[in-house]
């Protein structure tokens, strides 16, 4: 594959004793959005929550392996630093309620104590928002609650907060499915603008959203790896049983 | 787009280094749990201070201190008695006062009226009730009710002392009338609306709905309710110290002076001459946490068993 | 079916006899108040201009006031929320984030336990610790045994308020890689805060109307104090100490000190009331 950004050695996720994902070993394209299907407890949101080191937050998760961006195992880094390069977009929008619309975008810096000079901010906070397709809609607002948006909005806040980092990977965890279907054909639409400049990673129970929004699937199936490749082969001719009857819909 | 990036934030190089953040992380977490820690040092702590603080008095009489009915302190005997009748006897009494009266608001409360100005006046009116302090409650008893009762025994022709058992467990119950009622319109929320509904749909009154449905659900944190508002009434002192006569013998009907384990407590300890006497006061008041802790202890399991948020 | 008939009429009267009863119990329950308030109002409006505010206490027959309790009852709850408010703000963050530790769960009904506990034991212990050790009854005896009381309001508070925090939004602040600390206190704090202020400010206004705890750490003083080794006044103490005197003059004053203390206790409630509504994190 062309340029890879981040590279994953013989990885294992564990949650107590449980083994979630076995061996996994994969490549993923710079500037690309890769979508991540599975039935679900297959372990695709795991395996996302492992590349910001967010699945040794809950209690008994360890891992084994490697997980490389840049060349750098994040492993060996700081878990901090990792999460500010790997933004991540959770399934239910989550703007900060306490915080303005302004303050949500520019978060990841006010929260760990990086101070910005003004014009910097302002400039941060608008391209932010225009890259996330939000600055017409509340630049009038922007001292406002990000409460009072809509959830298409609010997700979209939250893509904003993310990017504000500049991020060099965003994750989507199921991001479009607490949203109707209009917001989430837009959030699709971003995700078609956005994968140009930055690498993607879906994370989704949508075949169809896959196929729209995907260069590259992966699927997952009990913690393997069961297929990986262009989305346009792997949709039209899958090489393993399990991916094409996941496909059509026999199981999941 | 990539003009913000003059600087790279993310790498953390103007903020803090691992190592510090490391630190202040751990720090944190030091704190918390040296608070979690402390608090549990407090509580061990009055424990432990009330039991050396009456080991005097433990040793000198044992058992006996809670049987023996003789408390005089120029014969440096102290039995504890009189208190103990004083107290369960205020605390029976206002219960039993205060049963009608908080059961009746909590159904209203949580059956009747869920909205409405009466049951806003009511709920009002209880968190009001809640918030006076017990010396006012004593203060207006010492002023208003003891001339009643006072009127009262003349009529019945006991001897008109006005102060008294009953005077403190009327004092007692207008005090938890408000806790107990809104514990128990807590419990009554509980009971599962499909459940009345049930009820009703067979015919059922709303009295029958309350009688044979609402309550044989609801018993237990009702129980639990009241073994509460007895943990409050027992260890209650200023209110009945003001109205209870302060007389450390036994008290022979509900309208004689006596003294409760707290009131006892308020009136004598900052008199107390010699380590005996403070120690037997001392012991008093670890009675009075061993028993407050029992008490709680099985209300608060039963309430959490039943997912009550107090 | 006529008999049926009857029967339901009978059972319907029972459901109204019913109704009217508790409805007249529920009534009833709320004469007290009405006196107990009527009561005060028109006994300490009569007793509360500014010169009671303002002056020291003094002899009988003199007119004196009570500025030296208001001052004092101020200084109580000012350290005592000084004590409890860290302590218990840090135990309550405890127990919620560390819920499944045994430690938490042993602080947690240790708290639940020492809400119970009877207050004039809370003042025994006070004297033992403080008192007795620095010979002297004191302000910070006082203030200590205050926020004893006021621990387990606010530790409940702070948990209950933080459990309400959605855990999504610790998880948002954390992969914006904010360190645990942080997130904690610039994320889930500010955000349980409306619910946590009610929690301290009733606590507050509970403690603000304690005797018992106070007879044997603050004890009271008939003079202005500062000094937090010397006993103090607080406005609980002087009715205590006013009522229960054979004075008229006491007497009215000590109605005068109920009013007040009443307003201040009133006020904050109204406060807390506020704060719980209008404050409230909507996620």
């Amino acid at each position: 594959m062309e340029n890879d950004i981040l590279r994953i050695e013989n990885f294992y996720a564990y949650y107590d004793k449980t083994c979630i994902l076995k061996d996994i070993n994969l490549k993923f394209a710079k500037n690309r959005a890769t979508s991540i299907l599975g039935p679900s407890g297959c372990g695709k949101t795991t395996l996302l929550r492992c590349i910001n080191r967010m699945h040794e937050l809950s209690g008994g998760a360890s891992v084994k392996g490697r997980i490389l961006l840049s060349g750098k195992d994040i492993y060996t880094t700081e878990p901090m630093i990792v999460r500010r390069k790997v933004g991540m977009v959770f399934q239910k929008p989550n703007p900060f309620p306490t915080m303005n619309i302004y303050d949500n975008v520019i978060a990841g810096y006010k929260l760990n104590g990086i101070k910005l000079k003004r014009s910097e901010s302002d400039r941060i906070v608008e391209e932010s928002l225009i890259k996330a397709d939000l600055w017409d809609q509340v630049k009038d607002n922007l001292y406002k609650r990000g409460t009072f948006l809509s959830g298409g909005q609010q997700q979209r806040l939250c893509i904003a907060r993310a990017l504000a980092m500049k991020p060099d990977i965003l994750l989507l965890d199921e991001a479009t499915s607490a949203l109707d279907p209009k917001a989430t054909s837009n959030i699709e639409k971003l995700i078609n603008q956005l994968k140009h400049s930055i690498t993607i990673i879906v994370v989704t129970h949508n075949i169809a959203q896959a196929a729209r929004v995907s260069d590259y699937t992966l699927f997952l199936f009990m913690g393997e790896t069961i297929e990986y490749g262009k989305t346009s082969e792997l949709f039209t001719t899958p090489k393993d049983r399990r991916t094409e009857e996941y496909l059509t819909g026999k199981f999941g | 787009m990539s003009r913000i990036s003059c600087k790279d934030y993310r790498s953390g190089s103007l903020e803090e280094k691992g190592s510090l953040r490391i630190v202040k992380e751990t720090l944190f977490r030091l704190l918390l749990v040296a608070a979690a820690i402390t608090s549990v040092f407090i509580v061990m702590g009055i424990f432990v201070s009330l039991l050396l603080g009456s080991w005097k008095s433990i040793n000198e009489f044992g058992l006996n201190f809670i049987w023996s009915s003789t408390w005089n302190p120029a014969a440096k005997t102290f039995g504890a008695l009189p208190f103990v009748i004083g107290t369960v006897s205020t605390s029976f009494l206002a219960l039993l006062i205060s049963i009608p009266f908080s059961f009746a608001s909590a159904i209203y409360l949580s059956l009747y009226l869920k909205n409405g100005w009466f049951s806003g006046l009511l709920k009002f009116s209880v968190e009001l009730l809640a918030g006076i302090p017990s010396i006012i409650y004593g203060f207006w008893g010492l002023f208003v009710l003891v001339p009643i009762v006072r009127s009262f025994e003349i009529k019945l022709g006991f001897i008109p002392y006005g102060v008294g058992i009953l005077t403190a467990s009327v004092i007692l119950a207008v005090m938890i009338i408000p806790f107990a009622s809104s514990m128990a319109a807590e419990v009554i929320k509980l009971v599962p609306q499909d459940l009345k509904e049930a009820g009703f749909a067979m015919g059922a009154t709303r009295f029958e709905v309350i009688k044979n449905i609402v309550i044989p659900y609801a018993q237990g944190g009702i129980f639990s309710g009241i073994l509460l508002a007895f943990g409050r009434a027992f260890g209650e002192t200023m209110a009945v110290t003001m109205v209870i006569g302060n007389s450390n013998a036994i008290p022979k009907n509900i309208f004689s002076p006596s003294n409760s384990m707290a009131s006892v407590i308020a009136n004598e300890f900052t008199e107390a001459r010699g380590d005996l006497y403070l120690s037997s006061l001392i012991e008093i008041g670890l009675l009075l946490f061993a028993i407050s802790f029992i008490v709680n202890a099985i209300g608060n399991r039963i309430m959490k068993k039943m997912d009550v948020k107090k | 079916m006529n008999d049926m008939v009857k029967k339901l009429k009978l059972r319907q009267i029972q459901d109204k006899l019913f109704t009217a009863i508790i409805g007249i119990f529920s009534i009833a329950m709320l004469l007290p108040l009405f006196f107990i308030l009527f009561y005060i109002i028109k006994n300490g409006a009569a007793a509360i201009n500014w010169h009671f505010i303002t002056s020291l206490p003094k002899p009988v027959g003199q007119t004196g006031g009570i500025s030296n309790a208001i001052v004092g009852t101020i200084e109580l709850i000012g350290i005592a929320s000084l004590i409890a408010i860290p302590l218990a703000l840090f135990t309550g963050i405890y127990i919620k984030e560390f819920e499944k530790n045994k430690l938490a769960a042993a602080v947690s009904s240790l708290t639940d336990l020492l809400q119970g506990v009877p207050s004039i034991v809370i003042g025994i212990v006070c004297y033992l610790w403080i008192v007795l050790p620095l010979k002297s009854f004191s302000l910070l005896s006082g203030a200590v045994a205050l926020a004893i009381m006021m621990l387990p309001m606010i530790i409940k508070s702070t948990y209950h308020s933080l459990r309400l925090v959605p855990e999504s939004l610790k998880e948002a602040s954390l992969a914006l890689g904010t360190p645990y600390y942080r997130t904690v206190i610039k994320v889930m704090l500010p955000a349980a805060a409306s619910g946590i202020l009610t929690g301290i400010i009733l606590s507050v206004s509970r403690v603000a109307g304690e005797t018992a705890p106070l007879l044997f750490t603050a004890f009271g003083n008939p003079f202005m104090n500062f000094s937090i080794d010397k006993p103090v006044n607080s406005l609980p103490l002087l009715i205590f100490n006013y009522a229960t005197s054979p004075f008229s003059d006491w007497q009215k004053q000590a109605w005068g000190a109920s009013l007040i203390l009443i307003i201040m206790i009133s006020v904050l409630n109204i406060i807390s009331k506020f704060m719980e509504h209008k404050w409230k994190t909507t996620y």
